[in-house]
């Protein structure tokens, strides 16, 4: 239903966003490691302090199927709504639109009248997305100005190229591929843009033949996964610019765009060096005097010792365990980066004022595949799995994490079997970061939480086209 | 042509209805002003937006014109009417998207832009009632002649109501979308979009209704 105002949770400028209200319910995608005779669910998790429910789920839509390797969803509508060039400020935030990594079935579920019992309105089989697109294997959604884009790891037969398709924000009908060139690029994993430079960046994991069963080691060691971003024209849907990181550099994941439009930066991480296990931030750049597009590398974590005993299979032979940062996120003042070092199981907050020296503020244990750090909430039970999804609320005040990262890496790094948990981060006003003491969500067994967005909006569900 | 009767201070309100929706321009020259810091982008989005907008507005007066060529003056009231009601009911059901896709557009763009923002939104057809008003009010005491002759002394309005219509329509456009702008741009602030941008389209779908059974049924 189209409002007479516009929706509330909209605002023109990332700086406006940060003023919105507190995030009264969290939605976290739960999904079952493969066919475990579970259905995959959309959770509801209180985050209101003053209410009863403070830290609980509340609520939880089932979906048809399970092993849909439900990953990173998002809102039919957001903030971009307001853009001046595709105005269509009147509809609403309202529908979460979940895609299935594994499945390619695109789930769009409503979130009212009563947004703690969500419905689900729509399903397209997998089928059909790669009939209308081209692609399989959805993965990330942004709601954009002039609709909802997804993209995807690959196409016909789990090959690639991997790329984007567009879903009507209205009518939730496939619109097709998104490209209308796509040069090299071949590789795909996330995607996002720069509104006020009509510019959308993506990243390279690998095609879901790659991926499907887990990190193939003959494969890492011939440095065959991603290890570039791409840089897109927005408007005119074609390729402008490869940026290589480095042979060694491999599997370049979460894109996170300053969300000031006037900006032309944003930070990626990478999850693995050949060299050594580390993991490391790069910043990209455009370069006003070359008008060409650059990239740096701007914080670097190493891999830790470790007694092979303490390790999976996998990682026997390297004696180390790697921090393996799989998601980042920047909060809406472009002040803070947080870093998500699943593998040593520990949060990192560095203050990226300056985006090319950023500095290291503060650093949270929990889990770890050694560490198993425990939580405040229960100082004596060691947890698994590590920070993994993190989002930011709009305030950034707090931070919102889960453990489980995708079921075939699940296995590989916590052959144990993850045991879903969802704990809250609370930021100091200038920094520095420590657990909510009260909020530790464990999921049952066989659900596994995965990508975490906030009611109304959250530190990358919005993009903005304004600076003020 | 008697003065009197020309419906310039229609003409000028209805192009300021249209400057006051943000989706019609302003808050475009407000985007570019602010991405740049620069006053001065405002100031130059805005021809490009007043000639796409008398672009749209001249199309429609024109399309209309030339089917006045071939059809009578009464059928062609018919056409306008039936087309006025058309858009409007597809307004109502849909909301229509008018995208280049990006802020950064040259001048062209913009303008190109401008002319299908104002054409979607049925903009030049809104003009047709006025100019098919005075086409045909002129010719009234030949309404009993032959077809043609109304043709021939309707044609003839039209031409001098195709180059002003558009022209004075853009006019209170143009003022309009200027004044809010700026204001906008130095005093107010974009916090103003969650209070006042106000769903106008069930409210304009209904106008081209009305303007379209008026027009056949006057």
């Amino acid at each position: 239903m189209a409002r007479m105002l516009p929706d509330p949770t909209f605002y023109p400028s990332a700086k406006l966003a940060s003023e919105a209200p507190a995030e009264s319910l969290a939605y976290v995608a739960l999904l079952t490691p493969g066919e475990n005779g579970k259905r995959d669910a959309l959770g509801v998790v209180d985050t209101d302090p003053a209410s009863a429910d403070y830290g609980r789920l509340v609520g939880k839509l089932e979906l048809p199927n399970g092993g849909n390797e439900l990953h990173h969803f998002g809102w039919n509508a957001c903030s971009s709504h307001l853009c001046a060039y595709a105005a269509n400020p009147h509809v609403e935030r309202r529908y979460l639109v979940l895609p299935g990594t594994h499945s390619s079935r695109i789930h769009v579920v409503d979130t009212m009248p009563d947004p703690r019992r969500p419905k689900l309105t729509k399903v397209i089989e997998g089928s059909e997305v790669l009939a209308k697109t081209g692609y399989a294997a959805p993965h990330t959604v942004h709601c954009g100005p002039d609709g909802i884009y997804i993209n995807a790891l690959g196409g016909e037969d789990g090959d690639g190229p991997g790329g984007i398709f567009m879903l009507d924000h209205e009518t939730f009908e496939l619109r097709g591929k998104w490209e209308a060139s796509r040069g090299p690029q071949y590789l795909a994993y996330d995607f996002w843009w720069h509104l006020g430079h009509d510019v959308m960046i993506t990243s390279e994991w690998g095609t879901p033949n790659m991926v499907s069963s887990g990190v193939n080691p003959e494969l890492l060691l011939a440095g065959k996964y991603g290890n570039s971003l791409h840089v897109w024209d927005l408007r005119r849907k074609v390729h402008l610019q490869r940026l290589e990181l480095g042979a060694e550099q491999q599997m370049v994941l979460e894109l996170r765009p300053a969300h000031d439009p006037r900006r032309s930066y944003g930070f990626v991480g990478v999850v693995l060096s050949l060299k050594d296990l580390s993991s490391s931030i790069w910043m990209w750049l455009h370069n006003e005097s070359t008008g060409k597009w650059e990239t740096r590398k701007v914080i670097e974590i190493p891999a830790e010792p470790a007694d092979p005993a303490d390790l999976p299979p996998l990682l026997q032979g390297f004696k180390a365990v790697p921090p393996l940062v799989t998601d980042i996120n920047l909060s809406l003042d472009d002040r803070f980066l947080y870093v998500s070092c699943w593998g040593t199981g520990e949060l990192r907050q560095y203050d990226v004022s300056d985006p090319l020296q950023p500095t290291l503020t503060a650093v949270l244990p929990i889990g770890g595949i050694v560490r198993r750090t425990p939580h405040p909430k229960s100082p004596g039970r060691p947890l698994n799995g590590g920070p993994q999804m993190v989002e930011i609320s709009r305030d950034g005040r707090r931070v919102y994490l889960t453990n489980a990262l995708y079921t075939p890496w699940d296995a590989q790094f916590y052959p144990d079997g993850i045991r879903g948990w969802m704990a809250k981060v609370d930021v100091g006003p200038t920094g520095g970061m420590g657990f909510d003491p009260q909020f530790l969500v464990e999921f049952e067994e066989g659900l596994r939480p995965h990508q975490v967005r906030l009611q109304g909006g959250d530190a990358s569900s919005d993009s903005f086209c304004y600076a003020e | 042509m008697a003065n009197h009767s020309f419906p310039w201070l229609s003409l000028l309100a209805l192009g300021a209805a249209h400057g006051i929706n943000p989706a019609m321009g302003w808050l475009f020259a407000v985007a570019r002003g602010l991405q740049r810091r620069d006053r001065r982008e405002l100031w130059r989005a805005l021809g490009p937006l007043a000639v796409g907008h008398a672009v749209a507005i001249a199309v429609a007066v024109a399309a209309a014109l030339a089917l006045g060529e071939v059809l009578p003056v009464r059928w062609l009231r018919w056409v306008v009417a039936a087309t006025l009601v058309a858009v409007g009911v597809a307004g109502l059901t849909r909301h229509r998207h008018v995208s280049l896709g990006g802020m950064r557009v040259g001048a062209r763009e913009l303008a190109t832009w401008s002319f299908l923002v104002a054409s979607v939104h049925g903009a030049g057809l809104m003009v047709l009632p006025f100019v098919l008003g005075r086409g045909a009010a002129t010719p009234a005491g030949l309404r009993h002649h032959h077809d043609a002759a109304v043709m021939i002394a309707g044609a003839a309005h039209f031409d001098s109501l195709g180059v002003t219509a558009p022209l004075i329509h853009t006019l209170g456009y143009l003022a309009v979308t200027a004044t809010i702008a700026v204001v906008v741009y130095e005093k107010v602030g974009l916090r103003i979009l969650r209070r006042a941008w106000i769903n106008v389209n069930v409210l304009w779908a209904a106008s081209l209704i009305a303007a379209g059974v008026l027009t056949a049924l006057l």
